[in-house]
């Protein structure tokens, strides 16, 4: 197996690579470390979160083990800002996160990537701080900090030493109302934010699709709209409107505080109340979306591009998420993903893979962690040599298998298993559980929610599968996207690296996991 | 299993046990296990999650394959898990599905990386799985040409990467005459020619007792382990057949390399010679770095080019620690028109921090980083032993965690400008842009880097 064919299988990262949902990708103020491969040694294959909230722990106790995943604790301050603390107390070290229930999407119109924007400008000056010196307080203090900005959400975080959780909370606190913004730290900084956009989407062609994609998936919702904003809009944004958005949506009300780590929820409780605490809630617009209307066709998006070197496939349905649609689909519909596409032993790996030949990766992907609908999407990238249309073509009889026949009984426990074990290895980090609980809350979701996780999927039957595929495979809108090369002009034919027709697997890089 | 008076001394396991302060307020115990057969091992055990994260690494990467045969480290690496024993390929990722077992494998510069990590309950199932791959591989045809097409996609799909395009054209510029400069993957060619025979025989002189080294994180004791790494690891011949490459200084010392691409933003990359793991000046280097650009947002690079200037999203530096080279590097991306200025600026900082030097309050905030923030790793099972195998590799000794701190905190002004004015000179740095930059006046110009 290659490596990251089998991460970019893993649900998390592919969710981002088709962007197929609200949830799954984040665009963040801080650049990935672009650490030298050749340095980094074997750590490439850590995931950066966890898929979904996981498993209960294995318990050796017979008496009836508590149900849950990361068994947190919590409470709201009086202002309406809720605080969930899941403490681990591995090393003294603690992940604190401050979660905001605005993202891209409650943007509005003809301001595309002020949601983003903001982000960044977040690490400018406040009453007490000057430009830039939030994240130098944490550096000098052994931390590391950043944010992330997604269609539902905006979070910042800061990893410490235990003992410097104050430190780190009264800052948090303070940018959440005392934010001072102007043009001569706004200005360079939208320039940044126009060359992230060129770094991440400009210069890599599956990038520019996936956008593109998604803006034919949504022709109304504001999920069509990518969460960096479009270039044009980006050029226009000023420090009102940065200000007008913080205003709206930063209050104590509209946030949550997770932290996970070696704390508890005594030592937490006193300090959140003296800094977040005397924060005034204010009220904050309901978050109504315009709703995407029935779109009959199907679509297809084609980008050409010189700098593809193989073409590859993706095919998204709309579907529901653990939020809207038929809901009680969301359990069922992960379970599908598992079985139709989720690794080296799912049915397209196989058929399409290892027994047709047809293709060197092919897979699922579903994310049911959106605050409106979700996406499951199928993607596949050819073997050297092998056509489009008859690729697509083996695709859809997969999918269409799916659909008329159904999996097996047996095929839904084995993937149940799958992943209710899978679940304990979440346990093992302070992001995952933060991750979790911050996605869950911004969302639509409760804590109860998450940790109830492994019991739904386990109560998932071979019925409810089959039917959450015949209504979300079945549809006959689904958007197709192609990445292919452009075709060979006569200056460049006979130059080095020729265009030959050959395929690959769809980017690995995507956008998961980048953050600030 | 446990240590029994009955078991003869040679038959048991062997256990040593370090206490290292990681922080002021954190010690971990790192146990130095020896198995009855001689296999070594260190292991933080750590009972709260029933699983465990073993990591290992045999000495000798992708920079030893035969002339010729590039790639067949990497090609190897992603056929151990593809059939092994009496399992075929999808009866093997079956087996590793169904128990919810990771095992992966990894051929990287300097060294060939493995991992399994897996529930406690599924553990026999790993350890099995894990010995058939390291020793009976089958590389049979439908999965060995599965993987050299995947391998052969990956070669195409790197030429249209522009960092990717950035990184091979420096490499081959520094090592033009040695084996890191070769690509990892293999070109089209060299992968299209590598036999069963080939990669039998990779395994057969690659993996062995003497070139093996073993970190472990989890919910197991040193007594369980002792056994555990006779099972995965005893099979093997107690010698390796390796030819490491000899020494070697980057070459392309105040080159400029322009490779054009029709794309809308330019990447920068840039080196020098720089210090290996083992020299007495690694630590100097480290702070350097860190205050030129290791630091993020802390960082010199940073604060002039992204944060006052508003040209790029991410300019860094870092050390590349090779064991036959060293590299200081840096690199950035910004719009074509920016370059020129994003290059100039680059310059001009390797210049200002090599006539002089950091201020003591930089150097005072790069030793609370670089001390405060090391914990924040140890916060997965596999994450804890990636640290464990690496000081291993690096011979630090057992006790490095304990000793990290002082290192770093001895560090003096002085020492950081000697590193620099050993290490720093603009005029010599080898600097390689892609893209359509504007204010670039190359040396050399390359058309496309080789497939």
């Amino acid at each position: 197996m290659i490596e990251p064919l089998r991460r970019l299988i893993a649900a998390p990262v592919v969710a981002s690579l088709l962007l197929i949902s609200a949830g799954g990708t984040v665009l963040a103020q801080d650049p990935p470390k672009t650490a030298d491969p050749n340095v980094t040694p074997n750590t490439a294959s850590a995931p950066a979160t966890p898929a979904a909230p996981l498993q209960a722990p294995e318990t050796a106790t017979p008496a009836a083990p508590r149900k849950g995943v990361f068994f947190p604790e919590t409470f709201t301050l009086d202002n309406g800002m809720q605080v969930v603390v899941v403490t681990n107390q591995r090393v003294p070290v603690i992940t604190h996160m401050v979660w905001y229930k605005v993202g891209a999407a409650d943007e509005e119109t003809g301001k595309s990537g002020i949601a983003h924007f903001l982000e960044h400008l977040m690490f400018k000056a406040t009453d007490e701080l000057k430009p830039g010196e939030f994240s130098r307080i944490v550096a000098r203090n052994g931390g590391r900090d950043n944010a992330f900005t997604s269609w539902d959400y905006t979070a910042y975080f800061q990893n410490v030493a235990a003992d410097r959780l104050e430190l780190v909370m009264r800052m948090e606190a303070d940018r959440m109302a005392n934010l001072r913004l102007t043009d001569e730290t706004v200005l360079p900084e939208r320039d940044v934010v126009l060359e992230e956009r060129r770094q991440r989407t400009e210069n890599e062609p599956g990038d520019k699709l996936s956008e593109l994609v998604q803006a034919s998936l949504y022709v109304h919702h504001p999920y069509g709209t990518p969460i960096i904003g479009w270039e044009n809009e980006i050029q226009k944004l000023t420090r009102d409107d940065a200000n007008d958005f913080y205003h709206t949506w930063y209050t104590p009300n509209n946030a949550v505080l997770v932290i996970a780590g070696d704390v508890t929820v005594d030592q937490v409780r006193p300090l959140a109340e003296k800094y977040f605490g005397p924060i005034a809630p204010r009220p904050v617009p309901a978050r109504v979306r315009v709703e995407e209307p029935p779109f009959g066709a199907e679509r297809r998006v084609i980008l050409r591009d010189a700098e593809v070197r193989q073409p590859s496939l993706r095919r998204l349905y709309g579907a529901p998420s653990y939020n809207r649609g038929k809901t009680a689909q969301a359990y069922p519909l992960q379970v599908l993903s598992e079985i139709v596409g989720g690794g080296a032993t799912s049915r397209l790996y196989r058929s399409l893979v290892v027994e047709q030949r047809l293709a060197t990766a092919a897979g699922t992907g579903y994310s049911p962690d959106a605050f409106d609908m979700s996406v499951f999407g199928a993607y596949v990238s050819p073997n050297p040599g092998v056509d489009m249309d008859k690729l697509e073509a083996a695709l859809v009889e997969q999918l269409e298998k799916v659909v008329n026949e159904g999996v097996t009984a047996a095929e839904v426990e084995t993937a149940k298993t799958r992943m209710e074990r899978e679940a304990i290895f979440a346990r093992d980090s302070l992001r995952g559980p933060a991750m979790s609980f911050g996605v869950a809350l911004t969302t639509g979701r409760t804590i109860e929610d998450v940790e109830a996780w492994p019991e739904r999927i386990a109560a998932v039957t071979v019925d409810q599968v089959n039917a959450a595929a015949r209504a979300v495979l079945g549809q006959a809108n689904p958007v197709t996207g192609l990445l292919l090369p452009a075709p060979v002009r006569e200056a460049a034919a006979g130059q080095a690296g020729q265009p030959s027709p050959t395929p690959s697997a769809p980017p690995v890089s995507g956008t998961s996991g980048m953050i600030r | 299993m446990t240590r029994r008076l009955s078991i003869p001394a040679f038959l048991s396991t062997f256990v040593l046990i370090v206490t290292c302060f990681i922080s002021t307020a954190q010690a971990i115990d790192i146990k130095r296990v020896v198995s009855p057969g001689g296999i070594e091992a260190w292991l933080v055990q750590d009972t709260k999650i029933p699983l465990l994260a073993i990591k290992f690494a045999f000495k000798g990467g992708v920079e030893t394959d035969p002339a010729g045969k590039e790639g067949l480290a990497n090609l190897t690496s992603t056929l151990l898990d593809e059939g092994a024993g009496p399992h075929d390929s999808q009866e093997f990722q079956r087996r590793l599905a169904d128990n919810s077992i990771s095992i992966s494998f990894t051929a990287t510069v300097d060294g060939f990386y493995g991992g399994v990590e897996t529930l406690v309950e599924t553990q026999d199932e790993a350890f099995d799985l894990t010995r058939l791959a390291l020793t009976e591989p089958r590389f049979d045809e439908e999965a060995v040409e599965r993987m050299r097409r995947a391998v052969l996609t990956q070669i195409r799909r790197d030429q249209g990467d522009p960092d990717f395009i950035a990184r091979r054209a420096l490499y081959e510029t520094a090592f033009p005459d040695h084996p890191y400069g070769k690509r990892a993957r293999g070109t089209a060619e060299s992968v299209g020619g590598i036999t069963t025979d080939d990669l039998h025989a990779f395994v057969r002189e690659r993996f062995a007792k003497d070139n093996l080294t073993v970190a472990v994180t989890g919910d197991i004791s040193p007594e369980q382990l002792g056994p555990v790494l006779d099972r995965l690891f005893g099979a093997l011949p107690e010698n390796a057949k390796v030819q490491p490459p000899a020494d070697t200084t980057p070459k392309g010392a105040g080159e400029t390399i322009l490779v054009p691409r029709p794309q809308a933003q330019s990447v920068v990359l840039m080196s020098e010679p720089g210090v290996k793991r083992d020299d007495p000046d690694w630590f100097p280097a480290y702070i350097m770095n860190y205050v030129l650009g290791g630091g993020s947002f802390s960082s010199r690079l940073m604060n002039e080019i992204r944060e006052k200037r508003g040209l790029t999203y991410g300019v860094y530096s870092y050390l590349v620690p090779f064991q036959h080279a060293a590299m200081v590097m840096a690199g950035g991306s910004t719009a074509n028109q920016n370059a020129g200025k994003m290059v100039e600026l680059m310059k001009e900082e390797w210049r200002k921090m090599r006539d002089e030097g950091i201020t003591q309050a930089e150097l005072d905030d790069a030793k609370t980083f670089l001390t405060g923030s090391f914990p924040l790793q140890f916060t997965s099972s596999e994450a804890i032993a990636d640290v464990l195998l690496q000081v291993q590799r690096d011979n630090l000794g057992i006790d490095y965690l304990d000793r990290r701190t002082a290192l770093i905190n001895s560090v003096t002004l002085d020492d950081v400008k000697r590193v620099a004015q050993r290490l720093l000179d603009p005029a010599a740095l080898l600097t390689v842009v892609v893209g359509k930059p504007e204010g670039i006046e190359p040396t050399r110009t390359m058309d496309d880097v080789p497939s």
